[in-house]
Parts: structure tokens; C-alpha cells; sequence
């Protein structure tokens, strides 16, 4: 068993790389869930971003409008969902599953002529000083564009939420949509908006996932990264900076297994992945006993069906 | 503008017509699709729809297909029901599913190869067992911790996932089976098989499960004052307190009945129509059952009847393929459909939509 | 607009109640376990075979497909269905459909099924796979040959003999040109997930490897080899477009002939139910054109050591070989029987690292 084999910073590197599409969901999923709506349909919305994201940039060479594309199929998917539960008030818990179905075939259709095209290839970012730093350079500074993006998005939702008041509307919507509507403000409006607001950000996700991590298009090629993505918003207690801990936690299980089995460890592979789902599950469970900090919980109208009686 | 409030008294007129009008919903737009590509949008729907019920060639053979294929939406859908009306979102039935299906599957073939009565009475047993014991976890931290029991059998579906494939591959691999994955398969093996009842149907006695249960869950929850507590529980929680009703009790009951039918669910699915324990047994049923749920109405009738209709999509679906050369995707996209018309024209059964000149009075002054 | 619905409803009843003869002689239908995919993988390969029997027979014989069948029930009423409406021949091209075939050949006897990479026959059932091994020492070969780092990837899928068997017949045909050969096996657990492929390619290549070689479905790892600068070998299919500089070669699953053989042994009535198993003679394992980056020498021992297995000259596993444990397998000279490479559990001696349980 070669240690030396194993370098950290190229597994922070490729670690940082894996986890990006799931961060990049579920901080869409933070949003829409923070505004009291549970959105199942993640991986649908993912998988529309990243054909969308992948046909438009073949098509384009262009990788950058490809990622645009793909946050608007991811944000256009949303519409029916938001539609749905907002304005015909359908169960969210089985639209979103609906949603799921619905995405990954209409996926697969559109993707039919793209499957083994090769997309137009992203750099990676030479920032002048800092990618020249011995360790660290290499590790964090010499990424491309978009994982950088999540991480400018990560503060920019942090900030939204806690600094503005439109964040603040919209955490109180999430709490209690009853009250909020008393006060006046549009619950409906505002969960829609951060439904679709949801499903950009898991169709840049599906993108990134298309056109830089792996990168081409085949369908189903999400493998249940839309789920993974709601485990880590758990994860995260909602709260923004926790979700860079839980996709790099998720993300890093699979990058460090591979490599301990590279180098000969035997890894029990099964048990090896169970571990970031059982940790969610202690997580959820801290969470829940800790009753005095009742910023800590859910958002306390998640799920539920806002009605406006008149 | 329009103005959405809740009815008071459900129309069942509408109730019986929706899913109607949703259906043809879902075929015209689903017509419209198959045309953009390229194949005869009638044919297609004709073989999804009608072919399975009515057609020379595969009638006889679809339609109790179609049974064998709803039985366990219909049993996991039932159990999910009676927590939906609680208020208790069981999510992980597709983890309970296939704990059942390892509880029993191992107790068959720990038994292996000898012949007694009571392998196939315990191996339902132990699929109950198994459902029972994944679906408390969530249960019980939801009814001592207030724990989110969403989130928490989600978790837990992917974790039996895991154990899934890790069973397939070590613990209860076939050792005759070249070193392939999987089980033995157990329809080979008399004392834990479950075979077909009616010869050529493929009906087993997990579809004969699923009737009783739909019959029973139906008496349940309209006559016995059970049916009647889940119903308070989930409208008034805080009434039902007053009126003695144990909140924790009413949690773990929930979850233990849905945990033990989709547990049976896995088990009469594992002996019957899969036979064996592999790395890709589940194939959805947990999830597809939650939809079922609703379709149903949370309803046993509606149930059974929406547990049909997903069914004869997915035969007729499987036909369209290779009858017609139809993508599977296609047939994905109008089962989602499907169930979005489904479920948005709901809207009209449970809420009075008006439409009036007045605004509402805005509190913003 | 309902009455146009109705009458559209009622047509298509009227036509569907119609008995369409069929021109055909031979219904011939094939089931895929996952979407054949436009360009690559295991499902592909078997649909040109598909395509190839229509070449062949024209109008003599119609075939249809079902993709993204699951095993177990599924399968087996997708079956069904094909025999009852009509079909003469099914090709099952999954190891999990195996009982399904069986069940469903027991109920249609005037049915022939060929069932790939199983192992259960009966009157009307045939099976049949290829030697990939022997594509494998070619690979092993050039990959010992041409490799700096003196390390080599392997992105293996389950810890079945079929995937044992190659790593083995690899490693052996390396060893034999290069002693200091090391091989860095990581195994991913799934067939098809492009995004796993893309990072496991990744790790092996962090951790030294300049050579790929991969038993999964999807080319993310030759894209990966590609991005990296790295060479890979593809499999099932030629990858060589998604690696235009890293593919030195690729094995090729061709099922072409032998489905074009069995289609016409049905259509004259000489179809029986047989096993076969061929590789690089027959051409069932194929290579892609070698890369022009294969060096002339190298490229003519490839060619070689191909003709050679395919000739029968050379046997992929001859001895001495030990197990990896040091018991003995092999001894000088003697080459292995098909009965245990097709239940190969174990790796062979100088391979490190353990087979997952």
C-alpha cells in the first residue's frame, strides 16, 4: 500500500471538481426550500440543464452560452412545477416526483442526437499570483470559471438571505406562510420565483456536469445527483456555507474511495457509501433535538400547499 | 380576478370525472408528442391504451399483466395512504421495499434447499419484519425528536440501495452462479417460491394480497373508528390530542403499516415476478407508489384504480416499443404526463374556483 | 375537438382489428437491458448487430427492439409479448435476462431464443459470448509496451469473472513484455455511469497511470485519458472519436457475423441450440485500427500476437502461471480450460490489492 501516491492536493482539486454540480443544486434547492416549498424534482431539473447546456454549446461552440442554456431549461422545467403546486395547488411531494419522471425522459429525447458529441473544452482559470502558490495554487486557484460561480453564488445567497430585506421576506414565507400573507406580502409570487430560481441552479448543475466533469452527454447520466443534491441542503441545516461542507463531503466519499482502492486499501465499497446518508440522518437528528435554537430546524411551512382564503 | 377556496362539500361527479378528462388530456398532448417523432400518434396511443386490455394478440396475456404489475403499487400505495392522511409522509418506501425483499429473501435462503411449509408463511413474516423495522427508524424519530420523516427515509432508501448491491455481491450470493451477482433464484426453489395461481396469468399471491388489502384498508378507513382517528389526526391534530389520541402512537403505527406492506410488497415481488435478489431489484415501485397514492386519492378504490392505470401505461408502453419502435424515453415523458394532468386537475375537485370583478382588500395600507 | 378525438379513436380500432400479413419470413426481436445510445457501448454493439441482419436479409426479415428493459418480470413479459405477436426469434442480450429466457422459451417452444454471456440452454435456447480475454492480452501487450510510468489503470465494473478474467489475461500479456509492470485496479461498482468512469479515470491518473484501460459502458474515461494527455484503450466500441490522440485501440464487440449466421440458420431450418464462445478468429472480439501513435515495431507485435490467438498458436492464459496467492495454476506449458475462466475468481500472482467480496 503506496500512501505516497495519494496527493492531497490533487484530491482537493478533483474533489472540489465532483462536487460542484451538487453544490450548485442544492443551493438552488436551499432557496426554493427556504421559501417553504419541497422541490423532489431536482434531478429532472439537473438532467434538463445539462442536455440543454450541452446541445446549445455544441451548437454554439460556445461553452459559456451553453451554461446559460442550461440554467434556463433547468429554470423553464421549474415553471411546470411551480404552476402546479402554486396554482393548482397539487401535492408538492408527488409533483416533484412527477417532475423527476417527466425530466429525465424528456432529457433522453432531446438528447438523442447529441449522445456522442464532443463539446467545445472549458480552461481553467490562470489567476495571475495565486495559481502560482506552491500548495495551495494548484489545489484552489486553478479551476475554471464555474466553480468559482458556485462559490461567489454561495455568498450571494448567504447575503440574500440574512442581509436583504427580500431575503428576509422570503425566509418568512418559508416559516410561516399564513402570517406572511396577513402581513401583504405575494407568498404565491414569491415561492415561484424561487422555484425557478431552484431550477436554474440545478440546470447549471446538470451543465457543469455535461460539459466540464465528465464532459459529454448520455442519457441518465445524472445518476441520482439531483438526490444527492436534497440530502446535502439537509445536510447544510439550510444554511449556505454549510452546503460547501456537505458537497465537498459527498463529493470527496466517492474521490477518496477511489483513490484508497487505487492504492490497494480494502475499501468496503458499499459500506463506504452509505456513510454520507447516515451522517445526514445524525445531522437531522442533532438538529431536531436541539429545540431551543429554533433557527436550526426546517422551514416551518416546507411542503405544505399555500391557499389564499379570500 | 380568481379566487381559489377550498370546497366543503367534494363533488363526487367531479371526483369521477377528472381523471377522465386528464387521460385524454395526457393522449392528446401525448399524440402530439409521438407525431414530432415521426410515428402515427393513434396507433401509438392505441397501443398503450387499448391494445393491452382488448387486443387478439395480447389481451389474454396483458390484462392480468397488468394486475401483476399494480400489485405491489397498490399494496405500498395503501400503506403510504393511511400516513398521507396523517400528515405522515413516508418517503422511503422504496427502502422498505427492499429491506423486505433482504429480511425474507435471506430467511428463504438460509433455509435452502430443504422443503418445509413454513418457509413461505415466515419469509412473509420476515418481509413484514423488514419493512416494519426500516420504517420505524423514521417513526420513531419523527414521534420522539420531531425529526423532518421526509428527509430521513429518503436517507434511508439509499442506504438500503447500498446494502442491496453489497447483498447481491457477497452475503447472499448464488455460489453456483459462476461468480455473477444475485441471488438464487428462489422461484426455483418450491418451499419459497411464489408461484403463478391461475396457469399462463402470472397472477400470484401477491396480486391476491393486494386485493384483500385494498377491500380491507377500505372497510379500515371508512367504517372503523380507526379510519376515523387518521382522519382527525391529519385535519386537527391539536382535536385529536384533546380527544386522548396519542401522537407518538399514531406515528409509529403509521410508519409500521406502510413499512410492513411495502416490506410484503418486496417480498411477494422477490418470490414472484423478480425471483432473485440482484444489484438492480428495485426498479422505482416505492416511488411510483407514492404517486399512486395520490392519483388514488388516498382513497383504496381510487388506489386500486390508479395503481391500474400506472400499470397498464407501463405494459402498454413496453408493446408501443417494439411494435412501433417508440423510444423509452417516450414513454417516460407521457407518464409524466400523465401524472401532471392528473395532478393539476385535482385542483378543480378539492377547491371552488370564482371568478369576480372585486379585489381583494390589500392589509398593506 | 372530442368529436374529432372519437372518430380518430374509433379509426384506429378499425385498423388495428385489421390483420396485417406479414411480408416478412422472420419476425426477429432483441431486448436491451439499457437505451442502445447513438454512438457507443454494449447496447449499441448489439443493435448494429440488429441492423446488420436487416442488411443482410432485407425483406425476408423484420426486426424490432425493446430498450431499457429491466431483468427479472419486466423482461419476461417483454418477451412474451414479442412471441405472442408473432416473433420467431428473440435475442436476450443481458446476463440477468437468463431465467426470463428460460421461462419464457419453456412457453414457446416454436420461439428460438439466444441468450448472451448466460449459461442455462434447452431445446430452443442458445448462448453465446466472446473471448474479450483474448482482446484483452493484445491491449496488455501494447499497454506493457508503450508505457512510461510503468503503470497501467483499470477501471473495473463487478467482481465477475467475465471483468476478472480480462484484468487477468491484461496483466499477464504486460507482464510478459515489461517485469516492472504495476496495475492499478479501482472497481466502480455500476456498468454505466459516465461521471464515476470520469473521476476513477481521474484517480488513476493522478496516481500515475499513463495507460487506461476500462471495463465499463461510457467514454468518459477515454475523454478523461484525452483532457489529461494520457492513452486509453476503449471497449465495445471504437472511442477513437472522443479520443482522437489517447485511443491507441479498442476492443470491439462484433456481433454482426454471428447474428447473421443464427438469423440465416433460422430462416433455412438449420437453427439448434448451441453455446458458442469465439474471440479474435471469428472476429465476435475485435480491435479497432491501432492508433498511428503505436510505434511501427509495437504495432507489428500487436498484429502478431493477434494472429497468433487467433490462430490458436498462443492461448491467453498458458502457464506457468500461479494464483496471486502463489498456489500454482498452471504449469509450463499448459494452457487454461474454459471451465474455470469462466469461473475466475481470483487474480493472478503479481497483481495486487484484493477482489472485492
Amino acid at each position: 500500500m503506496d500512501f505516497s501516491s495519494i496527493d492531497p492536493t490533487i484530491i482537493v482539486y478533483n474533489l472540489m471538481i465532483a462536487a460542484t454540480p451538487i453544490l450548485y443544486a442544492a443551493l438552488g434547492e436551499l432557496v426554493t426550500e427556504k421559501s417553504g416549498v419541497l422541490n423532489l424534482g431536482v434531478e429532472g431539473m439537473m438532467i434538463i440543464g445539462a442536455i440543454c447546456g450541452f446541445s446549445v454549446s455544441v451548437e454554439t461552440n460556445s461553452v459559456y452560452i451553453g451554461f446559460m442554456a442550461a440554467a434556463v431549461g433547468g429554470a423553464l422545467l421549474s415553471i411546470l412545477f411551480a404552476v402546479m403546486t402554486q396554482y393548482f395547488l397539487a401535492n408538492q411531494v408527488a409533483s416533484g416526483l412527477a417532475l423527476t419522471l417527466f425530466g429525465l425522459g424528456l432529457a433522453a429525447l432531446l438528447g438523442h442526437s447529441y449522445t456522442g458529441q464532443v463539446p467545445p473544452q472549458i480552461s481553467k482559470l490562470d489567476i495571475p499570483i495565486l495559481t502560482n502558490i506552491p500548495v495551495l495554487g494548484k489545489m484552489l486557484f486553478a479551476h475554471d470559471f464555474f466553480v468559482y460561480l458556485s462559490l461567489i453564488l454561495v455568498f450571494v445567497v448567504w447575503y440574500f438571505l440574512s442581509r436583504t430585506r427580500l431575503g428576509l421576506i422570503v425566509k418568512a414565507v418559508g416559516e410561516n406562510h399564513e402570517s406572511a400573507h396577513a402581513i401583504g406580502y405575494n407568498v404565491t409570487r414569491i415561492r415561484f420565483f424561487c422555484i425557478l430560481f431552484g431550477g436554474a441552479l440545478a440546470g447549471l448543475g446538470g451543465g457543469y456536469l455535461s460539459l466540464v466533469r465528465v464532459p459529454q452527454w448520455t442519457e441518465g447520466m445524472t445518476a441520482g445527483a439531483g438526490w444527492i443534491a436534497l440530502a446535502i441542503v439537509v445536510f447544510s441545516i439550510w444554511r449556505p456555507w454549510r452546503l460547501i461542507l456537505g458537497a465537498y463531503i459527498f463529493g470527496g466519499i466517492t474521490i477518496l474511495q477511489l483513490n484508497l482502492q487505487a492504492i490497494g486499501v480494502n475499501v468496503d465499497v458499499a459500506l463506504l457509501s452509505m456513510t454520507p446518508y447516515a451522517v445526514t440522518i445524525v445531522v437531522l437528528i442533532l438538529m431536531s433535538l436541539n429545540l431551543s435554537k429554533k433557527s436550526l430546524g426546517a422551514p416551518g411551512s416546507l411542503g405544505k400547499s399555500f391557499i389564499k382564503v379570500v | 380576478m380568481i379566487q381559489i377556496r377550498p370546497r366543503e362539500n367534494k363533488s363526487n361527479l367531479l371526483s369521477a370525472v377528472t381523471p377522465v378528462i386528464a387521460v385524454i388530456l395526457t393522449m392528446f398532448f401525448g399524440g402530439i408528442l409521438f407525431s414530432f417523432l415521426g410515428k402515427n400518434p393513434f396507433e401509438a396511443i392505441k397501443l398503450i391504451f387499448w391494445d393491452p386490455l382488448m387486443s387478439e394478440t395480447f389481451a389474454d396475456y396483458a390484462r392480468p399483466q397488468i394486475l401483476v404489475k399494480a400489485a405491489p403499487l397498490i399494496l405500498i400505495a395503501l400503506g403510504l395512504a393511511v400516513g398521507f392522511r396523517a400528515n405522515i409522509w413516508n418517503i422511503g418506501a422504496e427502502g422498505q421495499f427492499i429491506m423486505g425483499a433482504l429480511f425474507s429473501g435471506a430467511i428463504g435462503l438460509a433455509f435452502y434447499p430443504s422443503e418445509h411449509w413454513f418457509i413461505f408463511p415466515l419469509m412473509i413474516t420476515g418481509g413484514i419484519i423488514g419493512g416494519v423495522l426500516w420504517a420505524i427508524i423514521p417513526g420513531i424519530l419523527k414521534s420522539r425528536f420531531n425529526t423532518n420523516e421526509i428527509l430521513v427515509s429518503l436517507m434511508l432508501v439509499y442506504i438500503a440501495e447500498q446494502a442491496l448491491a453489497s447483498a447481491s455481491i457477497g452475503l447472499l450470493r448464488n455460489p453456483e452462479g459462476s461468480g455473477f451477482p444475485g441471488s438464487r433464484n428462489l422461484n426455483q426453489y418450491p418451499s419459497a417460491s411464489n408461484p403463478e395461481i391461475i396457469s399462463g396469468s402470472g397472477i400470484h399471491w401477491g396480486v391476491v394480497f393486494a386485493f384483500l388489502a385494498v377491500w380491507f384498508f377500505h372497510y379500515l378507513l371508512k367504517n372503523h373508528k380507526f379510519g376515523f382517528h387518521i382522519r382527525l389526526f391529519g385535519d386537527a391534530p391539536r382535536a385529536a390530542q384533546f380527544a386522548g389520541l396519542k401522537t407518538e402512537y399514531i406515528v409509529l403505527l403509521c410508519f409500521s403499516i406502510s413499512g410492513a406492506l411495502a416490506g410484503v410488497a418486496g417480498m411477494f415481488e422477490l418470490t414472484g415476478p423478480a425471483g432473485a435478489i440482484t444489484i438492480d431489484f428495485n426498479v422505482g415501485y416505492g416511488f411510483t407508489a407514492i404517486i399512486v397514492a395520490f392519483l388514488g386519492r388516498l382513497n383504496p378504490i381510487g388506489i386500486l384504480l390508479a395503481g391500474l392505470l400506472m400499470a397498464l401505461t407501463y405494459v402498454g408502453g413496453e408493446i408501443s416499443q417494439f411494435m412501433l419502435g417508440i423510444p423509452a424515453a417516450a414513454i417516460q415523458v407521457f407518464q409524466g404526463m400523465l401524472l401532471f394532468f392528473l395532478l393539476s386537475i385535482d385542483v378543480i375537485v378539492k377547491y371552488q374556483i370564482s371568478f369576480s370583478k372585486t379585489k381583494a382588500i390589500s392589509n398593506k395600507s | 375537438m372530442k368529436y374529432i378525438k372519437y372518430v380518430g379513436i374509433i379509426l384506429s380500432l378499425t385498423l388495428g382489428l385489421i390483420n396485417i400479413g406479414y411480408a416478412a419470413d422472420l419476425k426477429v426481436g432483441f431486448i436491451y437491458v439499457n437505451p442502445v445510445g447513438e454512438n457507443t457501448g454494449w447496447d449499441y454493439q448489439h443493435d448494429l448487430g440488429r441492423k446488420a441482419v436487416e442488411t443482410a436479409y432485407g425483406d425476408k426479415v423484420e426486426t424490432s427492439y425493446v430498450e431499457a428493459v429491466p431483468e427479472g418480470a419486466d423482461a419476461e413479459r417483454v418477451m412474451t409479448q414479442m412471441a405472442l405477436s408473432g416473433h420467431d426469434m428473440i435475442f436476450a442480450t443481458s446476463f440477468g435476462f437468463m431465467d426470463p429466457v428460460m421461462n419464457v422459451a419453456a412457453k414457446f417452444p416454436n420461439v428460438k431464443f439466444e441468450h448472451a454471456t448466460g449459461y442455462k440452454r434447452s431445446d430452443n435456447v442458445a448462448t453465446y459470448s466472446a473471448r474479450f480475454y483474448e482482446g484483452r492480452s493484445v491491449i496488455g501487450h501494447i499497454a506493457g509496451r508503450m508505457t512510461k510510468t510503468d503503470t497501467i489503470g483499470y477501471i473495473a465494473s463487478y467482481p465477475i469473472p467475465e471483468v476478472i478474467r480480462g484484468i487477468n489475461a491484461a496483466y499477464l500479456a504486460a507482464k510478459a513484455v515489461n517485469p516492472n509492470i504495476k496495475f492499478k485496479i479501482v472497481w466502480v461498482f455500476t456498468w454505466f455511469d459516465p461521471a464515476k468512469e470520469a473521476d476513477a479515470a481521474s484517480t488513476l491518473i493522478d496516481q500515475g497511470a499513463d495507460m487506461i484501460m476500462q471495463h465499463t459502458d461510457s467514454t468518459a474515461a477515454m475523454t478523461k485519458a484525452e483532457e489529461r494527455g494520457v492513452y486509453a484503450f476503449g471497449q465495445a466500441s471504437d472511442m477513437g472519436k472522443f479520443g482522437p490522440n489517447a485511443q491507441l485501440t479498442s476492443i470491439i464487440d462484433d456481433w454482426a457475423p454471428y447474428y447473421v449466421d443464427r438469423v440465416g440458420k433460422a430462416l433455412n431450418g438449420t437453427w439448434k441450440s448451441d453455446d458458442t464462445w469465439d474471440g479474435l478468429a471469428p472476429g465476435m472480439a475485435a480491435l479497432s485500427d491501432f492508433s498511428s501513435k503505436i510505434p511501427s515495431d509495437i504495432r507489428k507485435e500487436a498484429q502478431d500476437l493477434h494472429d497468433a490467438i487467433a490462430s490458436g498458436a498462443i492461448h491467453s492464459f498458458t502457464g506457468p502461471i500461479n494464483k496471486q496467492d502463489g498456489s500454482p495454476w498452471l504449469s509450463s506449458g499448459e494452457t487454461a480450460d474454459d471451465g474455470t475462466l469462466l469461473g475466475m475468481n481470483f487474480y493472478v500472482e503479481g497483481i495486487e490489492g484484493n477482489i472485492p467480496q
